[in-house]
């Protein structure tokens, strides 16, 4: 059997923009529709100076980002998509100067919404520090080309 | 006013400025090309709007919560209600409840244009110094 176009673009897409270039994101794994990534622990990225835990805010995007790669898996291809909303519980402090790793799965896929859950952990997902429930929309760029948000906004109705 | 945002490292990295009007707290993230998730449109990465408005809303706790060394974020939810531009975030964060234990924060980003903003949040913060 060969991997899918979209399995060979996932480490890509996990760390090919210019923000999960910065933070270092780094492609792991997909393991049926299990798709995993990892963000290396970095002075710079986190929240509290005196526990050197990472922040709150770098997990959220961890959690975002992996649910994005879980909805291309889903869907066996690429295509321009946009989180619609994200709810993230934050469990437990991580560890300090541990990296994290996040798991994410789509399980369900409707016409226009994905929806995904997450979780981020040291070693094990049963064991987790925060855990995600978000959906996606899907085809989000319908009718908006390269360079759409170069222009006024513009909104329906006006 | 003490910038609580200006010791927290990932705060540095997002390039978070904070203006405070009274008990009002406005925080600015400016434009970085390292904030893109989306180069085609271009979007910034939801994530960096997210993490933009969590620590607003740190902030926001940390201001009337003096004793308190850092909040920490129970659970946050983000709505993302328009792409982000290439441009300056802005953020304010409203406490909807200051209790003993726990404080819900709504918080707001925009852009150009504060009636239209870009994304919500919602968050519970733990406020008490031994709990968890």
């Amino acid at each position: 059997m060969s991997a899918s176009p979209l399995i060979s673009l996932l480490p890509t897409l996990a760390t090919g923009a210019a923000h999960t270039h910065a933070l270092g994101f780094a492609y792991e794994s997909l393991v049926g529709d299990r798709v995993r990534i990892r963000v290396p622990w970095r002075e710079d990225l986190v929240g509290d100076p005196d526990t050197g835990v990472l922040a709150g805010g770098l997990v959220t995007t961890l959690l975002d980002h992996v649910g994005g790669l879980a909805v291309w898996v889903a869907l066996d291809r690429f295509e321009s998509i946009a989180t619609l909303d994200l709810r993230v519980d934050y469990m437990r402090a991580a560890r300090p100067r541990a990296d994290l790793i996040a798991e994410a799965r789509c399980f369900r896929l409707t016409h226009s919404v994905a929806f995904v859950r997450a979780w981020a952990f040291e070693d094990h997902p049963d064991d987790p520090v925060a855990a995600a429930q978000s959906a996606y929309m899907l085809n989000s760029s319908s009718g908006r080309g390269v360079g759409a948000n170069l222009a006024p906004r513009r909104e329906a109705g006006e | 006013m003490s910038d609580v945002l200006a010791d927290l490292p990932y705060a540095r990295f997002l390039g978070l400025t904070t203006e405070q009007d009274g008990d009002a707290l406005t925080v600015t993230m400016p434009f970085a090309d390292k904030l893109i998730g989306n180069p085609m449109l271009p979007a910034l990465h939801g994530g960096s709007t997210a993490a933009m408005l969590e620590l607003t809303a740190v902030a926001q706790v940390a201001l009337l919560y003096p004793r308190l060394k850092l909040p920490r974020p129970i659970n946050v939810t983000v709505a993302y209600l328009r792409s982000g531009r290439p441009v300056d975030v802005h953020a304010r964060a409203r406490i909807s409840k200051a209790g003993r234990r726990v404080a819900h924060v709504q918080a707001e980003a925009w852009q150009e244009d504060e009636a239209q903003p870009i994304a919500t949040l919602s968050a519970h913060f733990l406020v008490a110094q031994l709990d968890l």
